[in-house]
C-alpha cells in the first residue's frame, strides 16, 4: 500500500511539471487562439541559456536575471517577427508557424550552446524525505511548490493587473478588445514574454530533473494530453489534467506495464486523452462551441 | 488535369533516362529515397492536404507497412514479391483506419492526439514484440531479396527501377482519385464540413476513406524505405522526426498538390546534400554532422516560415507562378498577361429558358 | 473494402414538375409542426409551425435573431429541435439528419457563404452532384467504365447549371477569389446541380447592387417556374420579397406573428410594430391599420416597406 502511495504521489509531482509546461500553451491559446508548439523549444532554449551561464562562472544570482531578459524580448521578438505577419489565417497555419519556429529555436540553441547534456543544479537534492512513512522526493515537493507559486503569481496578474484584465478581454472577443482601444499586438508580445518566463521556470525545473539535453523539447509532446485532457483553456482545468495524466502514467507503467514488458508510459497519455476525447470531445474543463451557420 | 500532364511527363522521362548519368551513390543515396519519400509525402498529402486532417503519424503507418511486407513475405513462402508490398499497404490501411475512428467524435486540431499515439504505440510495439522482427536478437533484420518476375532487382538501378515502376504507378492512381468526386469529397470535408454534411457527403466514410488510402501509400512507401532503400527493417528512422519531415515534405512542397510532394520531397533530400558541398566547399570542412543537423534545422524552419508567410501553398504553386511567367515572355499569345475582370454576367431570357427547357427535359 | 465503398444512393428526387402534377398536389412539401429550439437557455425558436406548399415560393422574414436561420438549420439537419415535428412530403419526423435530407432532395444556401474555398467553380458545383456517384474509390482510382460514366454525368448536369447562373467562362476559377455576388451565384448553382425538391435560400441577396439583386431575383424565379422547384427564403429587402413570394411567414423574437399572402402580411399591426415600421409623414400613403410609432421604428419618411 505504500509502494502505491509513494508511485502515486511521485506521479502526482510529476504531473505538476507536466502542467506548468501545458500553462505557457494555455496562455498563449487563449489570448491569441495558437497553439504553441515552439513551447518545448523555448524551455530548451531557457534552460541551455541559463546553464551556459553558470558553466562560464556566471553567478546565478546574474545569470537567471539575463536568462529571463532573454526570454522575456524572445517573446517579444517572435510576436513581432512572426505572428503579426500570420494575423487571420487558419489555425493549422499557426502551428504549422510554431513548429518552424521550433526548428529554428532549437537549431539556435544548439548552434549556439552545443549539444552535450549539460547538469543544472538548483540547490535542493533529489533526496527523499518521509512523511508518514512514505517517501516522497524533495525535490518534487519544491517543484511543486514552485508551480503553486507560479500559478498564484498568474491569475494575480490575470485578475488584479490592467494586463492581465485587457488579456482576458483579447481572449474573450478581440475585435471588441480592438475596438475599446487595447493595442492587440502588445497584448500578444506580453503574452509571448510571459510563456517565455514560464518556459523558463519549467526548464530549470526539468532541466534540473532530467539534465539539459535535447530530449527537453520533447517535454512539449507530453503537454499535449494534458492539454486535451484539461481542455486548452482553462488553468486550472491544465492542473487537474496534469495530475490525472502524471499519476495515471506512473501508475499504468508500473501496475500495467509490467505485464507488458515495460516502456508503455510513452503512449499511455495518449491514448488516455484519445479515450477522454471520445467522451468529452471538448476536454474536462472546455467550453462547448455552438457553430453558428 | 491537362495543365498537370506535361510537368509529370517530364518528370517521368528524366526519371526514364536517369540511369544513364546516374552512378550508384546517387542511385543509393538521393533517388531512391527521394521517390519513396515523395510517396509518403503523397500519402500524408493526401489526409492532410486534401482531407485536411492533419496527421504527424505517418512515419508509424511507414513502419507497420515495411515490418508487414516483411512478415508476409516471411511466413508465407512463395509469396510474389509485390504481393507483400500490397499486404503491408493494407495491413498500415488497416492500422491507419483504427487511428482514425476517433474522428467521429473529435474534430479539427484534437485529432492530433490520435495519430500521435499511433506513432508512439506502434514503435514501441514494433520494438518490444520480438514476433515482429521473427525474434531476431540483434533486432535487425535484412530485407528480402527484391526478385519480381524472376527477375533480380536487387542491383542499385533495379531497386531504382522497382521503386519508380511501384511509385509512379500509385501516383498516378492518386491522381486519378483526386480529380474524381471522392477526391472532391475529400475536399469538401476539409474546406467546409458543414456545408458537405448537408449535401448528403459521409463525412465519417469519407474521414476514414482518407485515412485508409493515406495509411496505404505510406505504408507501401514504408515498404520501399526497407527493401528498396535501406535494405533493412527496423523501426528506429521511422520515428516522430521521421513523421515531422514527411509532413515538412507537403508544406514546403505544397499542401493539396501531388506535384507538391514531389518538389517537397526533391528538397528535403537534396538540401542536406548541398549543405554538406556548401560546408566543405565554402566552410572547408568545419561543419560536423552535428553543425549540420543544427544548419539543416536552423534552414529548414525558415524556409517553413518563409513559405507561410509569403507563399502557403508552398513550392507547387510558386513553381506554377514561376512557369507561367516564363511561358508569357515565350509565347505570350498563348498567356495573355491579365484576365479581364469577371463582370456580372447575363443571359439573356432566350438563352435562359432553352437551358431551363433542356434541362428539364433530361 | 466493400465496406468503404462510397456510391451512393440514387437521388429519390423526381423532377419536380412531376410532383407537382401529382395526386399528392394538395399536400404541402414542407410542414412544420410546434418548433422549439434553444441555446445555451436561450429560446431561439418558439413553437413555430407553418406550411410550404408544393412549388410556392415561401419567404421567411423577421428582425435579426428571430429565429429564421435556425428554422433553415432545422430543416436541413444542422440543428435539431427540442420539440416539435418536420414532416416532408408526408413523412413525419422529430428531427432531420443532414445526409436524409440531401437524400429526400433538400438543397440550401447559407447566410456566410459556406463555399469550398479550396476548389474552383465548376468543382463546387460538381460537389453538388456527389449523391449521384455510382462507382466506389477502386474504380475512380483506377479509372474504370462505372467512374468515367460518373464523370462524364455530373459534369454534363453541371455544364448545365454553369449556364443557367452564366458562369460557364469562369468554370475553373477559384471560387475565393471571384466578387461576392458571383459567390453566392455559384452557391446557387451548387444547390441546383443537385436536382432539389426544396430550395432553402438563406439570405440570398444579401450584399448585393441593385443589378446583381435583380439577375438574382429573376434566377430564383426562374427555378421556381420553369423547374417546379418549391423555394423557402430568408430574406429583408421587402421589395424583393413582394415581388417574388406566394407565401410570406413572419417571426420575431423566435414566434410566428404572421403568416399568408404577401399583401395581406405586410398590413397586419404586429408585423408593422415588430418589423415593418411606420410611414408617418404621409397622410394617404402609408400602410393602413396602424397609426402607432413603435420605438424601434426606422421610419426614415415615405419609406415604409423597405428594411436594408
Amino acid at each position: 500500500m505504500q509502494f502505491f502511495f509513494e508511485v502515486l504521489i511521485g506521479g502526482l509531482l510529476a504531473g505538476v511539471m507536466y502542467s506548468m509546461v501545458a500553462i505557457g500553451f494555455v496562455l498563449i491559446f487563449k489570448a491569441s487562439g495558437v497553439f504553441n508548439f515552439a513551447q518545448g523549444a523555448m524551455v530548451l532554449f531557457s534552460a541551455l541559456t541559463y546553464v551556459s551561464l553558470v558553466e562560464r562562472d556566471l553567478s546565478p544570482w546574474l545569470a537567471l536575471p539575463i536568462t529571463l531578459a532573454t526570454m522575456l524580448l524572445l517573446g517579444v521578438l517572435i510576436e513581432r517577427v512572426v505572428l503579426r505577419r500570420l494575423v487571420n489565417r487558419s489555425p493549422m497555419t499557426l502551428f504549422m508557424a510554431t513548429l518552424g519556429l521550433s526548428f529554428i529555436i532549437e537549431g539556435a540553441s544548439q548552434a549556439l550552446w552545443g549539444a552535450q547534456v549539460h547538469g543544472l543544479e538548483l540547490g535542493v537534492p533529489d533526496l527523499p524525505i518521509e512523511i508518514s512513512g512514505v517517501f516522497i522526493s524533495q525535490f518534487d515537493l519544491f517543484a511543486a511548490a514552485t508551480a503553486a507559486v507560479m500559478v498564484a503569481a498568474l491569475s494575480l496578474v490575470a485578475n488584479r493587473t490592467r494586463l492581465g484584465i485587457a488579456l482576458r478581454a483579447v481572449a474573450d472577443d478581440p475585435l471588441a478588445a480592438l475596438s475599446l482601444g487595447i493595442s492587440l499586438p502588445r497584448v500578444w508580445g506580453a503574452v509571448w514574454a510571459i510563456a517565455g518566463v514560464v518556459a523558463l521556470v519549467a526548464g530549470l525545473l526539468w532541466g534540473a530533473r532530467t539534465g539539459v539535453q535535447f530530449s527537453l523539447s520533447l517535454v512539449v509532446l507530453k503537454a499535449l494530453p494534458v492539454l486535451i485532457i484539461g481542455g486548452f483553456t482553462s488553468i486550472n482545468g491544465t492542473i487537474v489534467a496534469g495530475l490525472i495524466v502524471g499519476a495515471s502514467e506512473k501508475l499504468a507503467e508500473v501496475y500495467v506495464g509490467s505485464l507488458m514488458g515495460g516502456g508503455i508510459e510513452g503512449w499511455f497519455p495518449y491514448v488516455l486523452a484519445l479515450g477522454f476525447l471520445v467522451v468529452r470531445p471538448t476536454g474536462l474543463f472546455g467550453e462547448a462551441s455552438v457553430e453558428r451557420v | 488535369m491537362s495543365r498537370r500532364i506535361p510537368p509529370a511527363l517530364a518528370l517521368l522521362l528524366l526519371a526514364l533516362a536517369a540511369p544513364l548519368v546516374a552512378d550508384d551513390y546517387w542511385f543509393n543515396a538521393i533517388l531512391i529515397p527521394f521517390f519513396t519519400l515523395a510517396l509518403a509525402g503523397l500519402g500524408l498529402n493526401i489526409l492532410t492536404g486534401f482531407a485536411g486532417q492533419l496527421s504527424l503519424g505517418s512515419a508509424a503507418f511507414m513502419a507497420v507497412g515495411a515490418f508487414a511486407a516483411y512478415n508476409f513475405n516471411l511466413r508465407i513462402p512463395e509469396l510474389p514479391l509485390l504481393a507483400s508490398f500490397a499486404l503491408g499497404g493494407l495491413t498500415a490501411s488497416l492500422v491507419g483506419i483504427a487511428f482514425g475512428l476517433p474522428s467521429l467524435r473529435i474534430k479539427g486540431f484534437y485529432l492530433i492526439v490520435s495519430t500521435l499515439a499511433a506513432q508512439f504505440f506502434v514503435q514501441w510495439a514494433l520494438t518490444k514484440f520480438a514476433w515482429f522482427s521473427n525474434d531476431n536478437p540483434s533486432g535487425v533484420i535484412t530485407a528480402p531479396r527484391l526478385i519480381v518476375f524472376g527477375h533480380d532487382f536487387s542491383t542499385p538501378v533495379g531497386r531504382y527501377w522497382l521503386t519508380l515502376g511501384v511509385v509512379a504507378g500509385l501516383t498516378l492512381a492518386a491522381s486519378s482519385l483526386l480529380a474524381s468526386p471522392t477526391g472532391r469529397r475529400f475536399m469538401a470535408v476539409r474546406d467546409m464540413e458543414t456545408a458537405a454534411r448537408v449535401m448528403g457527403v459521409p463525412i465519417f466514410r469519407t474521414k476514414l476513406l482518407a485515412f485508409a488510402v493515406s495509411s496505404f501509400y505510406c505504408g507501401v512507401a514504408g515498404v520501399l524505405w526497407a527493401f528498396c532503400y535501406l535494405g533493412t527493417v527496423e523501426p528506429h528512422g521511422l520515428d516522430l522526426t521521421r513523421s515531422f519531415q514527411v509532413l515538412f515534405i507537403i508544406i514546403i512542397g505544397g499542401l493539396g498538390s501531388v506535384a507538391g510532394s514531389f518538389l517537397g520531397a526533391a528538397f528535403i533530400v537534396l538540401l542536406p546534400v548541398l549543405l554538406d558541398h556548401v560546408a566543405h566547399g565554402v566552410l572547408e570542412g568545419s561543419l560536423d554532422a552535428g553543425n549540420l543537423e543544427n544548419a539543416q534545422k536552423l534552414v529548414f524552419g525558415s524556409l517553413i516560415l518563409l513559405f507561410l508567410i509569403k507563399e502557403p501553398e508552398g513550392l507547387a504553386r510558386l513553381l506554377t507562378v514561376a512557369s507561367r511567367a516564363v511561358a508569357q515572355r515565350l509565347l505570350p499569345r498563348n498567356f495573355p498577361r491579365a484576365s479581364a475582370p469577371i463582370t456580372v454576367l447575363t443571359a439573356t431570357t432566350e438563352a435562359r429558358r432553352d437551358l431551363f427547357r433542356k434541362w428539364r427535359q433530361s | 473494402m466493400s465496406a468503404l465503398a462510397l456510391s451512393g444512393a440514387a437521388p429519390s428526387a423526381a423532377s419536380a414538375s412531376e410532383t407537382a402534377s401529382s395526386s399528392g398536389r394538395g399536400t404541402p412539401l414542407l410542414a412544420l409542426e410546434r418548433i422549439s429550439l434553444s441555446f445555451k437557455g436561450i429560446r431561439a425558436v418558439n413553437e413555430i409551425g407553418f406550411e410550404v406548399a408544393r412549388g410556392e415560393i415561401c419567404a421567411l422574414i423577421g428582425p435579426n435573431g428571430a429565429g429564421k436561420s435556425s428554422l433553415l438549420n432545422v430543416v436541413s439537419g444542422v440543428y435539431r429541435p427540442e420539440s416539435g415535428a418536420i414532416v416532408f412530403d408526408g413523412q413525419r419526423r422529430s428531427h432531420v439528419e443532414p445526409a436524409w435530407a440531401a437524400r429526400q432532395g433538400i438543397s440550401r444556401t447559407f447566410q456566410n457563404i459556406a463555399l469550398f474555398k479550396g476548389m474552383s467553380v465548376e468543382d463546387n458545383l460538381l460537389t453538388g452532384t456527389t449523391l449521384t456517384t455510382r462507382a466506389s474509390f477502386l474504380e475512380h482510382a483506377l479509372g474504370l467504365p462505372r467512374a468515367r460514366s460518373d464523370e462524364r454525368r455530373q459534369r454534363a448536369e453541371v455544364a448545365e447549371v454553369l449556364g443557367l447562373i452564366g458562369l460557364t467562362d469562369h468554370r475553373s476559377a477559384p471560387v475565393g477569389k471571384l466578387p461576392y455576388g458571383l459567390q453566392k451565384r455559384v452557391e446557387l448553382g451548387r444547390a441546383l446541380a443537385a436536382r432539389p425538391r426544396l430550395l432553402l435560400l438563406d439570405e440570398p441577396f444579401a450584399g448585393m447592387s441593385a443589378s446583381e439583386k435583380q439577375e438574382m431575383a429573376e434566377l430564383v424565379l426562374s427555378v421556381n417556374t420553369r423547374l417546379g422547384t418549391t423555394i423557402l427564403l430568408i430574406e429583408h429587402d421587402m421589395g424583393l420579397v413582394m415581388d417574388l413570394s406566394d407565401h410570406v411567414v413572419v417571426l420575431d423574437y423566435g414566434r410566428k406573428i404572421a403568416d399568408g399572402a404577401p399583401d395581406v402580411v405586410c398590413r397586419d399591426s404586429a408585423v408593422i410594430d415588430a418589423y415593418l415600421g411606420v410611414d408617418h409623414t404621409s397622410s394617404s400613403g402609408g400602410v393602413p391599420g396602424s397609426a402607432r410609432a413603435t420605438s424601434s421604428a426606422a421610419s426614415a419618411p415615405g419609406a415604409a416597406l423597405e428594411v436594408a
